[in-house]
């Protein structure tokens, strides 16, 4: 195990490649020095955006307590994965994860990526011909309203934009 | 022990010095990220599960031309030198080779690989479709690894969602799943103190770097991975068109710095250069990160036309070779070796002196 170059104590999880001069320097961190330092591990990196976003999230969510047995109320219904369980891991549990938690992803995904739309190849499912479609102008106006709801008004924007496109903007 | 000269070359095509700018450029990689849309991600998914989804590809894969003939390594199977091997040769990534103290793979945890392209199993998506190729060519690599892509999904039920595409364990690869690579040596922007500067500007344009073992590794023997960071919002070409023009011009920075290095101060390179080639050449001790260091300064000497020594197979050959795994496989030794360095710089003086000598070099 390499140890902490800080607290030679912890085990290093953090290797920070710095430049300085013209030599190429690594500091080996742990956990604990490198968020004192306001060095971002891997992980961290994953749950920051997620983390401080979601934050507010879940938490009325994560109040409510689940009956054993039972799926807690917010959890994706296909895996059980919760919004603290991808706070916690910055991992999300299945495919459907994206439909149970699409309002808050698609606000993530734009942080992250600068947009929540996909633009590149399109799937064509096992078996057919036909790859699968954009979202119809029936969902983005759908879209739009949640977007006007939650007060999110880059997004609310943004779909206005793509509904014009159909050829009749939803105003 | 598993037989890695199975594999064509023994998996070592993507070093082979060829290529487009391969005298800078060492390899060019592309990874797609898909899911089945019939299981939880890997990190949720349970031990009967994870088998499923590999029999599953498996048996997709079988059926497929850019894939039927693919060897397949269990890496759950694996003793703890072979799947480091299989990371060191850039086949499979740290996570999935459980590489490192006491950490073991997944269950599940595959790869297989036919010519250029293969398929990480159970990482932390199900599939990650890989096309590797030496050199730097994104067009050709994109073009390998997107039959694989195309194949598989005519048999497979990949995740996918009409907004947001390819679905990912981690949203930061959700969309195309596509991250491609370019695995770069520049010692001419780090001797010239430039490198922060170029590295902040590719940060700018939405680019990263990784060392040479891609994510969370450090940066040893001025090797560099520069790859995209968002893979949402573009579409495929796009991606590898803005990463390509970036590389370029990365490329020509590098060689510019080279330029001035050689026109200002060129006793010192040559200097830097012949002792680098002078300590791999006699040495007789030598650590892993030492040889990295040492194996850049003769690269430049070779890019410069300084050496004729050593060719840059040869350079390619010693930066595989001499990792710890490696090493330890071609000595017969266990990784614990108390004689390890003193094998490397053995190993590292034979390999010199052979070419030098194929060359009509003397000693």
């Amino acid at each position: 195990m390499t140890r902490c170059d800080q607290c030679h104590e912890r085990e290093a999880v953090v290797h920070l490649t710095q430049i300085a001069q013209d030599q190429v320097v690594t500091l080996h961190l742990c956990e604990r020095c490198a968020a004192e330092k306001g060095v971002e591990s891997a992980a961290n990196l994953a749950k920051t955006p997620v983390g401080s976003f979601l934050a507010s999230m879940g938490k009325g969510l994560e109040a409510t307590a689940a009956l054993p047995g039972m799926t807690p109320p917010g959890a994706c219904p296909t895996c059980g994965a919760t919004m603290a369980d991808f706070r916690e891991s910055g991992r999300l549990g299945c495919a459907e994860c994206y439909r149970a938690f699409e309002g808050p992803l698609r606000d993530l995904l734009r942080r992250l990526h600068g947009s929540s739309r996909h633009l590149g190849e399109r799937y064509a499912a096992a078996g057919t011909e036909e790859a699968i479609p954009e979202p119809g102008a029936e969902q983005l106006r759908q879209q739009l309203q949640l977007a006007i709801d939650t007060e999110n008004f880059e997004l609310a924007a943004e779909l206005r934009d793509r509904l014009r496109t159909f050829g009749g903007a939803g105003d | 022990m598993i037989d890695l000269s199975l594999l064509p070359d023994g998996g070592m095509a993507w070093l082979d010095g060829s290529g487009p700018s391969s005298h800078l450029v060492l390899s060019t990689r592309i990874r797609l990220a898909r899911n089945l849309a019939t299981y939880p991600f890997a990190p949720r998914s349970s031990v009967t599960q994870r088998e499923a989804v590999l029999r599953e590809v498996l048996a997709a894969a079988r059926e497929t031309v850019s894939l039927r003939e693919a060897l397949v390594f269990r890496l759950d199977r694996m003793e703890s030198t072979d799947r480091q091997l299989l990371h060191e040769r850039h086949l499979v990534s740290r996570e999935l080779a459980g590489a490192g103290e006491g950490l073991a793979a997944r269950p599940g945890a595959a790869v297989m690989v036919q010519a250029r392209a293969g398929v990480m199993l159970n990482e932390e998506d199900h599939l990650r479709l890989q096309g590797l190729r030496s050199g730097f060519d994104l067009e050709a690599t994109y073009q390998d690894v997107d039959r694989v892509d195309t194949e598989l999904g005519q048999r497979l039920p990949f995740a996918f969602h009409p907004e947001f595409g390819y679905l990912t364990s981690c949203p930061t690869n959700v969309g195309t799943g596509l991250r491609a690579s370019v695995l770069i040596h520049l010692p001419g922007l780090v001797l010239t103190k430039e490198i922060t500067k170029v590295l902040q500007g590719l940060a700018q344009v939405g680019l990263t770097f990784r060392g040479l073992y891609g994510e969370g590794s450090e940066v040893v023997g001025n090797f560099f991975q520069l790859s995209n960071q968002t893979t949402l919002g573009k579409t495929e070409q796009e991606l590898l068109d803005h990463l390509g023009k970036m590389v370029r011009q990365v490329i020509e920075y590098e060689e510019q710095a080279r330029e001035v290095l050689v026109r200002d101060v060129p006793t010192i390179i040559e200097d830097k250069v012949w002792r680098a080639y002078g300590l791999l050449r006699y040495a007789r001790s030598l650590t892993f990160e030492e040889t990295m260091n040492l194996l850049s300064g003769v690269r430049l000497g070779v890019g410069l036309g300084l050496v004729d020594r050593t060719g840059l197979y040869a350079l390619n050959k010693l930066l595989i070779h001499t990792q710890p795994a490696h090493l330890a496989v071609l000595e017969g030794v266990g990784p614990d070796d108390p004689d390890l360095n003193v094998r490397r710089a053995r190993y590292v003086r034979a390999l010199l002196d052979d070419e030098a000598a194929r060359r009509g070099q003397s000693p």
